[in-house]
C-alpha cells in the first residue's frame, strides 16, 4: 500500500496530461475523467490512512524512494515521498475537498467551451499540491511548490481575454516567486551548513548549525510561506486571485494551496524549535496579518473579495499558531482543516449565488436571496457560524484553541497575541455578519437593477451537481470541529509528525475567560453588524463620503499603492532607462571605437610600407578579408 | 575512422552535396534533412560508446598537420564536449525544418546556399567542440565565424549588414586576442619541453604551472575571446542586433548553440590551463556575471522587438552559466554544462515558437500583438512552456541547471549568488509579461487585426475582423514535440546527462588548486 504511493500523484498528473494532449478530441469527457482521477485519489488516500492506523504510533512514517532525481557528488537529492500522518492527513484535505471541488466545477463550468482546460489545470494542480505535501525533503517541496504556483497562474488567468485576469494571474505569479526566492536560499543554507536538503538529515543536523544560520533559514523559510500563503507583505496577489473561476478561490485559494505556508513551517518544525526569534517572527506576521486581512474584509463589498481577506486573515490565525511552536502546530492544522471545509462551502455558496445572479459579485445589489436559494443559503449560513466560531460548530473548537494557546504565552507575549487574535474573533463576526445579511436577508435589492451586461436578475437555486458539494462541506464545517478535537484526537493522530501538543506554559486568563471574552466579542461583531445593515435598509450605490479608516481599508490598507509606488513604477523606470543606456550608451562606444578604427586602419594602409610586420599586419589581413567579405554580400 | 570523425565530416559532406543542388530547392531541402538526420543518428552510436569514468578525452584520432610546430587534426571528446554535440545534432535538423515556416528565403535565393552554409556551420561546430588541438581549435574558432556572417548578411532582416559585420567584427576580435595567447602558451611550452606543440593536455600541463602573472595575461586573451562569445556584459551589444537580424533557424544555431563555445571555452581552455589566473580573477569575473544577470533581466523586460528579447534573456542565462563555472563548486559547474544543454533547448524553443507567432503576424514588435490565444491556442500554450522553461519553472529541464549553479555557488561565493538570484523574480516578470503582451488579452494588435482595415486604417483594432491566422500546422507540432519531450524528461529525469558531465567536471575543477570537493 505505502509503496505504491506515488500512485496518489499519478491519477490527477496522468488525467492532467491526456486533457492537455488530447485537446478538443477529449471535449465530450474530459470533465468525468477530472473527476475520476481526483475520486481515484482520494481513494487510495483514504486506504492509505486506514493502513497507517492499523500500525502502532511509532511505525506511521514511512520513505518511499522512486528515483534518484539530482545526483551530483554528496549532493543526492531523490524523487522520494514521505508517507506520514501529516502528509497523509493532507493528502486527505487535497484529494477529498478537491473531488468535491472537482464535481461541483462539473455544473459551474458547463457552459465554458474550455471545460476540458479547466479540468486539465485543476488535476495539475492536485498533483502539484500532493507533490508538496508527499515529497521527503525540501527540493520535492519547492518542486510542488511552484508546481501549484502554475496551476494558480493558469487558473487565475483561465478567462486569459480579460486583462484583469491576465494581470491579476501574472501578479501572483511574481509575488510568489519572490517568496520562492526565500524558500530557495534557505534550502541553499542548508545545503551550506548541513549538507543535505532532506528532511530527516536537516532536522538531524539543525542543532550543531549556528544560531544566526537557523535564524536566517527560519525567516527565509517565513518569507516563502508568506508568498505562498498570502501573508503581510506578501498578501496583496490573494484578493486580486479571485479573477479565477470561483471553484479555483475555494480549492486553491481558500482550503488548499494557500495554507501551504502553514504546512511548510509546522513540517520545519524541528527548525523553528531551535530558533525562539524565527518563532516570534512567525507569530507576529500571523498576528498582523490576520488583522489587516480582517480590517480590509470590513470594506469590500465584492463576496468573493470579502471571503478572499477573510482567508489572509484565517491564515493568520494558522501562522500565529504555528508560530507559538509545540503549543500550536496540531492546533493550526485543525483550524486549516476546519476553515478547509467552512471556508471551500462558502466560496462554493458565493459561486452558486453568482450562478444564480447572472455573475454579480456586489453584495450590495443582492438582499431576501435565502428565499430563492434556501440549500445555499442554509449551507452557506452553516459555513457563515462555523467560521465566526459559534459554540460547537467547527472554527469554535479549531479557532478558539488558536485564541487560548495565544494567550497561553503568558507574559506580554500572551496579552499581545491573545488580544489581537481576540480583536479578529470580533471583526470576523463584524464583515461575516455584514456578508449574511446583505447576501441573504433584508429586503431584496435587485428587482429593479440590471447586470451589467444588461440582463435581469432571476435569481434560481443551483442543480443538485453544485448542490450536493455545498451539503458536504457544509457537513464538515459544523461537525469537523467536534471531531478533531474530542479526545485530542488530531492531534494525537498527528503526534508522529508534529510532536505531541503541549499546553501553553503560563496562561494570562483561564481557559473559560477566553471562550467568554472570546463569545461576547463575536456577540458585539454580530450586534455591530446588526445596527449597520440590518436594522436599517442598506444603500445600493456604495457610500462615497466616509472616514478616513473605510477609505483607506477599501484601498487595501495600501497594500498595493505601496508595491506599486516602491516597486512597479519605479521597475518600468529603471527598464526604460537602461534600455536607452545600452543602445547609446554601451552599443554607442562600441559603433564609435568601430568608426575610429575602421577610419584608423584606412590611414594605416596608405601608410604601409612593409616594414609593420606582427599584429598589425594580421589585422590588416583580417579587415581586407572583412571587405572581401562585405563586397561579396552586397552583390550576391 | 571513430564516429566523431563521422560526425564532423558528415556534415560537411552534405554541405557539398546540398550546394550542388542550388537549382532544385524541394531536392536540395530533403538532401539536407536527410543528411542532418544521419548526423542525429551517428549522436547515438557517440553516446553509448562514451564512457563517463573513462579517459579524459575519449574517440581520439590524430594527424600531422604542420610538423614544423607540432600542429595536428586532433580530435576527441569529453562528456561537456559530447552533450554540446548531442544539442547541435539535435537541433540542426529542426532548424532545416522550419525553413519555408518561420524563415522565407529572400527574391532570387536558392534553398541549396541557405541549407548548405547551414550544414557547413554545424560541421564545423562541432569540430569546434571536438579540437584537441589548441590552434586548430583556434583555426575553427575562427572560420566557424564566416558561415554564420553570410547566413546573417545574406539572409537576414532588413538591417542585416550591420548585424553582420558586427558579429564578424567582434568575434574577429577577440579571436586575433586568443591568438595572441595561445602563440604565448606555445612559446612558454617550447621553452620547457624540448619541441614545441600544441596538444591540448601536454599544453596545459605544462602552462598550468606558470607564474601566476604570466598566467593572468594569457588568461585574459582566452577570456576576452570567450567573453564575446558567450557574450558577457559589456561585450554583450553584438548578440542583439546578430539574433534581431538573422533568420529564426539561423538565431536558434546562433544563439542555441555557438555562443556555447564560449563558456566551453572557459572551461576547457581557460580553468585548466590557467588555474592560478582563474581563481585570482574569478571575483572580478562573477561580478560580470552576476551585473549580467540583472542588467540583461531588466533589459529583457523593457524591449520592445521579440527577437532582441530572446538576445537580452541568454545574455542573462550566460551570466548565470558564467557564475556557475567560476564559483569552482563541482554542483555548480555541473549545473553551468548542463545549463549549456538546457538552454540550447529551451531558448531554441523559444525562438523558434516566436518565429511561428511572427510567421503569422508579420512583425517581431511585441506591441503589434495581443491576445493570440484566443487565435492560436496550441501555439500560446507551446510558448508558455518555452516561457516556463525560460524561467526555470521545476520540473522544466532548466530548473535542474539553475538550481545546481545557484546551490553550489551559494556554498562558495553566498553574496554573488544572493544577487543573482533575485535574477529569478526578474525572469518570471519578463516572461510572463511577454506571454501576457502577446498572447492575453483580447485579440487586438496591427499584426494580427490590422491588416483587415488595411495600411493605414483608422478603424479601432477591436472592431476589426480578425485576419485568417492558423494554429500549429502538423510540421510546426513536428518541430516543437521533440523540444517539450525533452525539456520535461530532463526536468524530472536529469541523471544520464548529469553523469556523462560529471567526471569530466570533476577533471576541470581538479586543475583548480584548493577548489574544494564538495
Amino acid at each position: 500500500m505505502i509503496a505504491s504511493s506515488w500512485l496518489l500523484v499519478a491519477f490527477p498528473a496522468l488525467g492532467a496530461l491526456i486533457l492537455l494532449i488530447g485537446g478538443k478530441r477529449t471535449n465530450g469527457w474530459g470533465h468525468l475523467l477530472g473527476c475520476a482521477t481526483v475520486v481515484a485519489s482520494f481513494a487510495y488516500a483514504v486506504a492509505l490512512f486506514v493502513t497507517l492506523l492499523g500500525r502502532q504510533a511509532a511505525d506511521r512514517s514511512a520513505e518511499v524512494h522512486l528515483f534518484s532525481w539530482i545526483p551530483v557528488e554528496q549532493l543526492q537529492v531523490d524523487f522520494a515521498l514521505l508517507i506520514d500522518p501529516l502528509a497523509v492527513t493532507f493528502a486527505l484535505l487535497i484529494t477529498g475537498v478537491g473531488s468535491v471541488i472537482h464535481v461541483y466545477s462539473v455544473g459551474y463550468m458547463a457552459h465554458d467551451q474550455d471545460r476540458r482546460k479547466f479540468f486539465a489545470y485543476m488535476n495539475l494542480f492536485v498533483a502539484a499540491m500532493l507533490v508538496l505535501v508527499l515529497g521527503n525533503g525540501f527540493v520535492t517541496l519547492y518542486l510542488g511548490w511552484e508546481g501549484v504556483g502554475l496551476a494558480s497562474y493558469l487558473l487565475i488567468g483561465f478567462w486569459q481575454h480579460k486583462p484583469s485576469a491576465a494581470t491579476a494571474a501574472k501578479k501572483a505569479f511574481i509575488m510568489n516567486r519572490v517568496g520562492d526566492v526565500g524558500l530557495a536560499l534557505a534550502i541553499f543554507l542548508m545545503w551550506r551548513h548541513i549538507g543535505s536538503t532532506s528532511y530527516s538529515e536537516v532536522f538531524a543536523g539543525i542543532g550543531e548549525v549556528p544560531t544566526s544560520v537557523t535564524l536566517a533559514i527560519a525567516l527565509l523559510l517565513l518569507l516563502g510561506a508568506c508568498g505562498k500563503s498570502g501573508q503581510f507583505p506578501l498578501q496583496a496577489w490573494l484578493p486580486d486571485a479571485m479573477e479565477g473561476p470561483t471553484p479555483v478561490s475555494a480549492l486553491i485559494h481558500a482550503a488548499t494551496m494557500v495554507t501551504a505556508g502553514v504546512y511548510l513551517i509546522a513540517r520545519a518544525g524541528p527548525i523553528f524549535n531551535v530558533t525562539p526569534a524565527g518563532q516570534l517572527a512567525v507569530t507576529i506576521i500571523g498576528a498582523l496579518t490576520l488583522l489587516l486581512g480582517a480590517v480590509i474584509a470590513c470594506a469590500y463589498d465584492d463576496i468573493k473579495k470579502v471571503l478572499a481577506y477573510s482567508t489572509v486573515s484565517q491564515i493568520g490565525y494558522m501562522m500565529l499558531a504555528v508560530g507559538l511552536g509545540p503549543f500550536g502546530y496540531a492546533l493550526a492544522i485543525m483550524h486549516l482543516l476546519t476553515h478547509g471545509f467552512f471556508k471551500a462551502g462558502l466560496f462554493l455558496g458565493a459561486g452558486s449565488v453568482m450562478h444564480g445572479m447572472n455573475d454579480e459579485v456586489d453584495i450590495r445589489k443582492f438582499g431576501g436571496l435565502y428565499r430563492k436559494m434556501p440549500i445555499t443559503f442554509a449551507t452557506f449560513g452553516l459555513g457563515y457560524l462555523a467560521l465566526i466560531g459559534f459554540p460547537f460548530l467547527s472554527g469554535f473548537y479549531s479557532k478558539d484553541a488558536i485564541i487560548d494557546a495565544a494567550f497561553g504565552q503568558g507574559g506580554i507575549e500572551g496579552w499581545v497575541f491573545g488580544g489581537a487574535a481576540l480583536l479578529g474573533a470580533g471583526i470576523t463576526a463584524f464583515y461575516m455578519t455584514r456578508l449574511m445579511l446583505l447576501t441573504f436577508f433584508g429586503k431584496p435589492r435587485w428587482e429593479n437593477l440590471r447586470s451589467t451586461d444588461g440582463r435581469e436578475f432571476h435569481p434560481h437555486e443551483s442543480g443538485p451537481v453544485m448542490a450536493w458539494p455545498m451539503i458536504l462541506l457544509a457537513i464538515g464545517s459544523v461537525g469537523s470541529g467536534y471531531f478533531f478535537a474530542q479526545d485530542d484526537r488530531l492531534a494525537s493522530w498527528l503526534t508522529p509528525s508534529l510532536g505531541a501538543l503541549q499546553p501553553g506554559p503560563d496562561p494570562v486568563l483561564g481557559h473559560g475567560t477566553v471562550v467568554a471574552a472570546t463569545l461576547t466579542a463575536v456577540g458585539l461583531g454580530i450586534l455591530v453588524a446588526w445596527l449597520l445593515v440590518g436594522r436599517v435598509q442598506p444603500e445600493v450605490e456604495r457610500p462615497q463620503h466616509v472616514s478616513a479608516v473605510v477609505t483607506a481599508a477599501r484601498k487595501d490598507l495600501y497594500g498595493n499603492a505601496i508595491n506599486e509606488a516602491l516597486v512597479a513604477r519605479p521597475g518600468i523606470w529603471l527598464s526604460r532607462a537602461l534600455v536607452y543606456v545600452d543602445n547609446r550608451g554601451v552599443d554607442g562606444i562600441v559603433n564609435g571605437l568601430a568608426a575610429g578604427l575602421g577610419g584608423g586602419s584606412g590611414r594605416l594602409r596608405r601608410l604601409q610600407t612593409g616594414f609593420v610586420r606582427s599584429y598589425a599586419l594580421s589585422m590588416l589581413a583580417g579587415a581586407g578579408v572583412l571587405v572581401g567579405l562585405l563586397l561579396m554580400v552586397r552583390f550576391l | 575512422m571513430t564516429w566523431l570523425l563521422a560526425l564532423i565530416l558528415l556534415p560537411i559532406a552534405g554541405a557539398v552535396v546540398v550546394a550542388w543542388l542550388r537549382d532544385n530547392d524541394r531536392l536540395a531541402f530533403r538532401t539536407a534533412l536527410g543528411f542532418s538526420l544521419a548526423t542525429l543518428a551517428l549522436v547515438i552510436p557517440l553516446w553509448n560508446s562514451y564512457e563517463p569514468g573513462g579517459d579524459r578525452m575519449q574517440q581520439t584520432s590524430s594527424v600531422e598537420w604542420i610538423p614544423r610546430f607540432g600542429i595536428h587534426f586532433a580530435f576527441g571528446i569529453d562528456g561537456i564536449a559530447l552533450v554540446m554535440i548531442a544539442v547541435i545534432a539535435l537541433l540542426v535538423p529542426l532548424v532545416i525544418t522550419v525553413l519555408g515556416v518561420t524563415d522565407r528565403l529572400p527574391a532570387g535565393r536558392s534553398a541549396g546556399g541557405y541549407l548548405s552554409l547551414i550544414l557547413v556551420q554545424q560541421g564545423l561546430t562541432i569540430g569546434v567542440f571536438s579540437a584537441t588541438d589548441v590552434f586548430l581549435f583556434y583555426v575553427l574558432f575562427e572560420v566557424m565565424l564566416v558561415p554564420m556572417y553570410f547566413l546573417i548578411g545574406a539572409y537576414g532582416g532588413p538591417n542585416r549588414q550591420y548585424a553582420a559585420v558586427k558579429f564578424f567584427l567582434y568575434s574577429f576580435l577577440g579571436g586575433l586576442i586568443m591568438l595572441a595567447s595561445v602563440i604565448g602558451a606555445y612559446v612558454i611550452a617550447s621553452e620547457e619541453l624540448t619541441e614545441g606543440t600544441f596538444d591540448w593536455a601536454t599544453l596545459t600541463a605544462v602552462v598550468s604551472d606558470a607564474p601566476l602573472s604570466t598566467q593572468i595575461w594569457l588568461f585574459l586573451g582566452f577570456f576576452l575571446a570567450f567573453a564575446i562569445k558567450a557574450p558577457l556584459v559589456p561585450l554583450h551589444t553584438w548578440l542583439p542586433d546578430a539574433a534581431g537580424q538573422a533568420p529564426i533557424g539561423v538565431a536558434v544555431v546562433l544563439v542555441g548553440v555557438l555562443d556555447k563555445v564560449g563558456t566551453f571555452g572557459f572551461l576547457r581552455y581557460c580553468i585548466p590551463m590557467f588555474p592560478a589566473a582563474s581563481q585570482e580573477l574569478a571575483p572580478w569575473v562573477l561580478t560580470l556575471a552576476v551585473a549580467g544577470v540583472l542588467y540583461a533581466s531588466v533589459l529583457a523586460a523593457g524591449q520592445q522587438d521579440m527577437k532582441r528579447f530572446v538576445a537580452y534573456v541568454s545574455i542573462a542565462h550566460f551570466g548565470f552559466i558564467t557564475l556557475g563555472i567560476f564559483a569552482f563548486s563541482m554542483q555548480s559547474q555541473v549545473g553551468a554544462v548542463t545549463y549549456m544543454l538546457n538552454h540550447s533547448l529551451a531558448t531554441g524553443m523559444l525562438i523558434l515558437v516566436i518565429g511561428m507567432v511572427i510567421a503569422r503576424g508579420g512583425s517581431s514588435v511585441i506591441s503589434d500583438y495581443g491576445g493570440m490565444a484566443k487565435v492560436t491556442p496550441v501555439l500560446a500554450g507551446l510558448m508558455l512552456v518555452a516561457g516556463l522553461a525560460t524561467l526555470a519553472l521545476p520540473g522544466t529541464n532548466t530548473f535542474i541547471s539553475e538550481f545546481l549553479v545557484l546551490l553550489g555557488a551559494f556554498e562558495t561565493r553566498p553574496v554573488f549568488t544572493v544577487f543573482a538570484a533575485i535574477g529569478m523574480v526578474l525572469a518570471a516578470v519578463y516572461v510572463l509579461w511577454l506571454y501576457q503582451r502577446v498572447m492575453q488579452g483580447p485579440v487586438r494588435g496591427n499584426a494580427l487585426v490590422g491588416a483587415a482595415g488595411g495600411p493605414g486604417a483608422v478603424q479601432a483594432p477591436e472592431v476589426a475582423a480578425p485576419k485568417v491566422v492558423r494554429d500549429t500546422s502538423r510540421r510546426e507540432l513536428a518541430v516543437l514535440a521533440p523540444l517539450v519531450v525533452l525539456i520535461i524528461g530532463l526536468g524530472i529525469y536529469p541523471k544520464p546527462v548529469v553523469d556523462v558531465v560529471t567526471p569530466s567536471v570533476e577533471a576541470t575543477m581538479s586543475a583548480v588548486q584548493g577548489g574544494d570537493e564538495r
